[in-house]
């Protein structure tokens, strides 16, 4: 039966739809004896919550979002345009400024595409010291994230914990591949080089560090009261319209899906040689998708643990020739990226750079929801549950 | 099958869950399968036709294909301006553009390219439509799948193709007034006109570079 009159609300059950429409007549009643004018705010484009360029529209009736859509496009590169004119190799270092802040999990979908077309495989540790850096790539990119949380709600202490534990992660990727933010190490067939030394031990150390962010973190934010009645119950996405939108990562983890591509998929990646949790949450509100990330973040400095006890060893570079032409085909490659699921579709002629690449970014999808999601919220929950969504800008417009 | 399936034959491996849920799109979908192909513990892809679009993603949805990926689109026509590394100072040369599909064929310049996976058993599937030539107008699925009413707006404005039941086809990105479908393999790329692509002048070998090893190889 259909209630509401929109495809997404037609797919909830009819309790769910009963109980919009009360909340929603309730407060229209508020607003008549109140009553309000209607207003347009727009948030943005230069606004310290919005990570970058994103404009938000919100059409307000009081204190409430009526209609609400987030304006794209003031960071658009033409990505996809660009790779068509570059060769294989050229292409990572376009691709590595989609996620800024997890530069190297960029690589690693594209790379693996172009091996699976080449039908080359990289050595194992090679394998292994990928995995290991996208980990870190993931540690480093989600704890700015858990700290940029309290900014939003007007915690400061935070923000500063992250930049400071983060720079040792950032350190780490550094001195491993020369690159702070944009690594570019991925090649074709493996890496561009091997560790330096000693960088395992000085690893376990921060990892040590990082788990103790976590812990510092989950009892100053994630306990506090005022976090908690900010985040809890606000912009609630059911399991149903999760999928349809195609949320990834943590935001689909956070509405009970369990499910996980590093876990329920094969690539010649090292994650199945490790143990490792699938974090979810049944509540799918706020609050659950910083809660899982806050796990995942204490998760992956585990799976990093124990990967640096067993990197084979070997060379990390397998054979492939110097001038790389892939052959004629096409080949869809995606990963468990710190924002969520991220995939190229490469089409290749034969030619040494592909004939089209769809770069799929998590944050794309992720961001397509709010226009429905942010329908009826309070104005300022617009910036928690934007937050809570964690999208980067230039993960959107590619 | 397509020709383009020829890896099988390097990698003799049966995939039986693939071939599985290939078998059962195919009988749930009917004629409206036109081409498939399976690549052996890769990926599935199949095309359905134009008119069924919609209503295959429907069924596809039903069948427990529920999680939208992406959806976009593919200009099959080689662009004239190659990989935009042209001498402006010379004339211009003539390039072979005639369109050739790719995997499970087609026949038009244009294609739409949907992927899917199935939440439970987490298999995906690439499912393809030829959208015809000149109009560039294909049903829109935003009814199905919620989430590609972006999608769709995106490939509106990149690839110029009509979406008929779309809600909104603002433009994302491009100002409004915008002229062209960048996406478009027939569309330039302006930064390579404007000023000449820097490799063509870079013919010397790299300094410290074995010249002979670099022949060689």
């Amino acid at each position: 039966m259909t209630i509401l009159n929109d495809p997404v609300s037609a797919k909830l059950g009819d309790r769910a739809q009963l109980s919009y429409i009360a909340s929603q007549a309730a407060d229209a009643r508020l607003n008549v004896e109140l009553e309000t004018e209607g207003m347009t705010l727009n948030i943005g484009p230069q606004h310290p919550a919005t990570h970058g360029t994103l404009r938000i529209i919100a059409r307000l009736d009081g204190e409430q979002v009526l209609w609400a859509e987030p304006s794209c496009g003031y960071m658009h590169r033409g990505y996809e345009k660009l790779t068509e004119v570059r060769s294989f190799p050229q292409v990572t270092s376009l691709i590595n400024r989609i996620d800024w802040l997890g530069s190297f999990a960029n690589e690693v979908p594209f790379i693996l595409a172009a091996e699976k077309l080449m039908g080359v495989e990289a050595p194992p540790r090679a394998q292994w010291i990928r995995t290991i850096l996208f980990e870190l790539s993931r540690i480093a990119n989600v704890s700015l994230f858990l700290g940029d949380l309290g900014v939003q709600l007007g915690a400061i202490t935070p923000v500063f914990m992250a930049f400071r534990d983060r720079e040792y992660v950032l350190n780490l990727i550094e001195s491993a591949t020369g690159g702070r933010f944009h690594p570019n190490f991925d090649r074709i067939g493996g890496l561009k080089d091997d560790l330096p030394a000693g960088w395992i031990d000085e690893t376990k150390v921060v990892m040590k560090k990082l788990r103790n962010f976590c812990d510092e973190i989950e009892a100053l934010l994630f306990g506090n009261e005022i976090f908690q009645s900010r985040t809890r119950g606000i912009g609630v996405i059911p399991r149903d319209v999760a999928m349809q939108y195609g949320l990834s990562g943590a935001n689909l983890r956070a509405s009970g899906v369990d499910w996980d591509l590093r876990r329920d998929q094969d690539s010649p990646m090292a994650w199945n040689k490790v143990d490792f949790k699938v974090w979810t949450h049944p509540d799918g509100d706020s609050f659950a998708r910083c809660w899982v990330r806050l796990q995942e973040t204490r998760e992956a400095t585990k799976i990093v643990d124990q990967l640096l006890d067993g990197i084979p060893a070997g060379p990390v570079m397998a054979k492939v020739p110097k001038i790389i032409k892939v052959p004629e085909g096409e080949a869809w490659v995606s990963t468990e990226n710190p924002l969520g699921e991220m995939g190229y579709y490469v089409v290749s002629r034969g030619d040494s750079g592909p004939f089209r690449v769809k770069i799929r970014s998590a944050s794309f999808n992720n961001i397509s929801i709010t226009p429905w999601l942010l329908r009826g919220v309070y104005v300022p929950d617009i910036i928690t549950i934007l937050a809570s969504l964690y999208f980067i800008l230039g993960d959107i417009d590619r | 099958m397509n020709q383009l399936s020829s890896p099988a034959e390097t990698t003799p491996v049966v995939d039986t869950v693939r071939n599985q849920v290939l078998t059962d799109v195919q009988a749930t979908l009917g004629a409206a399968v036109v081409d498939s192909l399976v690549k052996p513990g890769d990926d599935i892809w199949i095309r359905v036709s134009t008119q069924s679009w919609n209503v295959s993603m429907q069924k596809l949805q039903a069948m427990g294909f529920d999680y939208f990926c992406f959806l976009s689109a593919i200009d099959w026509m080689p662009s004239p301006f190659g990989r935009g590394e042209d001498d402006p100072t010379e004339p211009a040369p003539e390039r072979d553009t005639t369109i050739r599909p790719g995997y499970t064929g087609g026949d038009t310049r244009m294609q739409m390219l949907v992927r899917l996976v199935n939440s439970r058993t987490h298999v995906g599937i690439n499912v393809k439509t030829d959208v015809p030539n000149e109009i560039y107008t294909v049903d829109s699925i935003a009814s199905v799948f919620a989430g590609a009413n972006w999608h769709e707006r995106e490939a509106h404005e990149m690839f110029g193709i009509g979406f008929v039941g779309h809600p909104d086809l603002r433009n994302m990105y491009l100002p409004t007034d915008f002229e062209g479908f960048p996406m478009r393999k027939d569309f330039p790329l302006l930064a390579r006109m404007v000023k000449p692509w820097p490799g063509i002048v870079d013919v010397e070998p790299l300094p410290g570079g074995d010249a002979e090893s670099e022949e060689a190889s």
